[in-house]
């Protein structure tokens, strides 16, 4: 059975995403079986979606219950003739999940490991879609102010998430030269933000008392979940192999990111919040390696190659973090600042009338 | 109560602004740009707190800012001295002030500056990144003013007796960003900053325990303790020299002959005005007398 060659630009026929019992996986499975250019979707995960996520995932993305982390995706893709593979299951912190660090790690780099071998024999596969982050670049002081998708971390990160993704993205590169034919596409995300989203951030944002480290602002980028499943989405149907910073144009520092939300930092010196995050929280919030790591160095990245290739601008940073701080509900300061600045300045302007001058 | 209608004048608008400043600061509604500079903190906080020393401190006369040019990109490369690097503070202070666009120049700084909490806050704050390549040549894209001190430690952590020559440019680091970008190098000499904090000794096994460049003795430090600080009062000069065009083709960049004979022109050049200068000060000196 011979098949003439498809060209990479062609949507493929079948899809199988992983990680669909987490919001991103489900989003992104949903939305490209609403899309008639795909004939089906499977979604993967270890354990059947529940709540939102089965809502989301209807009956129109196919679930196969399979382990990433054993041979049983293998199985599947080549069973099911899938074509393309989107793999989102890779968790970005220990606290989400039993098991803690060792099921984290054992997740994201064994689980991409017996993945990209199960692609690596696939026979119809023409596209690989990988979630990466912007922890990639690592922290060190001697960093560039913006990274650029060539840049080489300076040293090894401290944070499990950061070693992960370098890991992820190492075995990537070792499927890339023994499927050159294979399009494979790595999406550095900066971390996600949107009215809807759950992650170790937004929950950081959104207790009151916000712990930082002293001495430190560090300049945040962010990436709109929408924009992140849209350059996902065409990720899958258009061709756009290579590594891609996601995020949102511009930064804002973390004092102004706390200002903004209405929050109180709390600066805590380095080594009390590397105590901290070991003895795993406090303070209502989790502050991990990889955050401590970004709260000490920040994180920027340059995204003129996304734009170019993509064709496709994420919203700033700035305007996803409004749009998140518009979905947490709580009552934002500026306003009432805004007032009392009023009220303040009527009040010196009577006052100075009062005195005759 | 009669109707009061506010007639705006001075003191009406500095209220009204002062007010609108805190509400900005106080809410987070201001801009910072990819490097983290913050324009509206360094003119309404930052440039006010260095402006006395500026001008009644040091008494910085300014030459040559003509040279710099009224929009887009240039490498400014200066002398770098005074133990403490309050060289760069004055030539960001003195382009700024003095430029008829009040333009921000954008330092270099060590890595040393941006592993210190707290400074390392205030330098990006400031508009200052790391110096390294990737980081000068996006600003220099972007059409900005650069500052660079070639010299690094070697410069502000020489000697008194030392003073006024120039240290080794490195790896001329400076110049591929020129030649890549096609920005032109202005060369500035800056006098007055060597009497700052005459370093008499350097005590290397103390800063070997601190982990700093050096440690130095000067007449005051560390005998005053903090009152050691107090930078001597010397008369500065910051003259700004013709632009030297470095627009060979960012090919060019990579060639070690091209680089080191452009970094070698610039460092003659900075040195030579140096002397010229010195010489305009000690007439000056003589003339006050």
């Amino acid at each position: 059975m011979t098949s003439a060659p498809v060209s990479a630009a062609t949507p493929p026929r079948v899809v199988l995403v992983t990680g669909v019992s987490r919001y991103l996986g489900a989003q992104v499975a949903a939305r490209l079986a609403a899309d008639p250019r795909i004939e089906r979707v499977i979604g993967l995960d270890d354990r059947e979606p529940t709540g939102q996520q089965a809502a989301v995932l209807g009956d129109t993305v196919e679930f196969e219950r399979a382990d990433i982390c054993t041979s049983e995706p293998a199985r599947v893709i080549t069973g099911r003739r899938v074509e393309a593979v989107v793999h989102l299951d890779i968790a970005s912190g220990a606290g989400t999940q039993p098991g803690g660090r060792a099921a984290m790690k054992e997740q994201n780099v064994i689980g991409t490991m017996q993945l990209l071998a199960a692609c690596q024999r696939a026979p119809d596969l023409r596209k690989i879609v990988v979630r990466s982050s912007t922890a990639a670049y690592g922290a060190s002081f001697r960093d560039p102010a913006v990274f650029t998708e060539d840049t080489e971390p300076r040293e090894i990160p401290r944070g499990g998430f950061a070693r992960d993704v370098l890991d992820i993205e190492g075995y990537v590169r070792g499927f890339r030269r023994r499927r050159p034919e294979v399009a494979a596409t790595v999406l550095r995300f900066a971390p996600l933000i949107g009215r809807h989203a759950n992650t170790t951030l937004t929950r950081y944002f959104s207790s009151p008392i916000v712990p930082t480290v002293l001495g430190r602002d560090p300049r945040l980028q962010f990436v709109h979940v929408d924009d992140a499943l849209e350059v996902l989405h065409r990720s899958v149907l258009e061709a756009h192999p290579g590594t891609f910073n996601v995020a949102g144009a511009g930064v804002i520092t973390l004092s102004q990111a706390v200002r903004r939300a209405g929050r109180i930092a709390l600066p805590v010196p380095e080594r009390g919040m590397s105590a901290l995050s070991r003895s795993g929280g406090g303070l209502g919030t989790t502050v991990s390696l990889d955050q401590l790591d970004l709260f000490v160095h920040g994180r920027v990245v340059d995204t003129t190659a996304l734009i170019d290739e993509f064709g496709y601008t994420p919203r700033p940073t700035a305007v996803a973090f409004a749009d998140f701080l518009r979905g947490t509900g709580s009552v934002l300061p500026g306003e009432a600042i805004k007032a009392l600045e009023q009220t303040i300045l009527a009040g010196i302007r009577q006052g100075r009338a009062a005195l005759g001058r | 109560m009669t109707e009061y209608e506010p007639v705006p004048d001075v003191w009406d608008r500095r209220v009204a602004g002062a007010l609108a400043f805190l509400r900005r600061r106080l809410t987070g509604e201001y801009e910072v740009d990819e490097f983290g500079f913050d324009p509206e903190l360094t003119d309404a906080v930052l440039h006010p707190l260095l402006r006395p020393l500026y001008r009644d401190w040091f008494r910085v006369d300014v030459r040559g800012i003509e040279q710099l040019p009224a929009k887009g990109a240039a490498l400014v490369v200066a002398n770098h001295s005074g133990t403490l690097a309050l060289d760069a503070l004055m030539l960001a202070l003195a382009v700024h002030d003095e430029h008829p666009e009040q333009r921000h120049l954008r330092l270099l700084g060590a890595d040393l500056v941006f592993r210190m909490p707290v400074v390392s806050e205030l330098a990006r704050k400031h508009g200052s990144t790391l110096a390294c390549n990737p980081d000068a040549e996006r600003l220099l894209r972007k059409g900005e003013l650069v500052g660079v001190f070639p010299e690094g430690f070697k410069g502000i952590g020489k000697l008194y007796r030392d003073r006024y020559k120039l240290q080794r440019f490195g790896r001329g680091g400076f110049v591929s960003a020129a030649l890549r970008t096609g920005a032109p190098i202005i060369p500035v000499s800056i006098v007055g900053a060597e009497e700052t904090y005459p370093m008499l000794g350097n005590l290397k096994s103390v800063a070997r325990l601190l982990g700093t460049p050096y440690f130095p003795v000067t007449p005051t430090f560390p005998w005053l303790g903090p009152l050691g600080l107090i930078p001597l009062p010397s008369k500065w000069y910051i003259q700004f020299g013709s632009p030297i065009p470095a627009d060979l083709g960012a090919d060019q960049a990579d060639d070690p002959l091209v680089v080191f004979n452009l970094a070698d022109q610039v460092r003659e050049t900075i040195q030579q005005s140096l002397h010229q200068l010195l010489a305009l000060r000690a007439e000056e000196t003589e003339a006050e007398f």
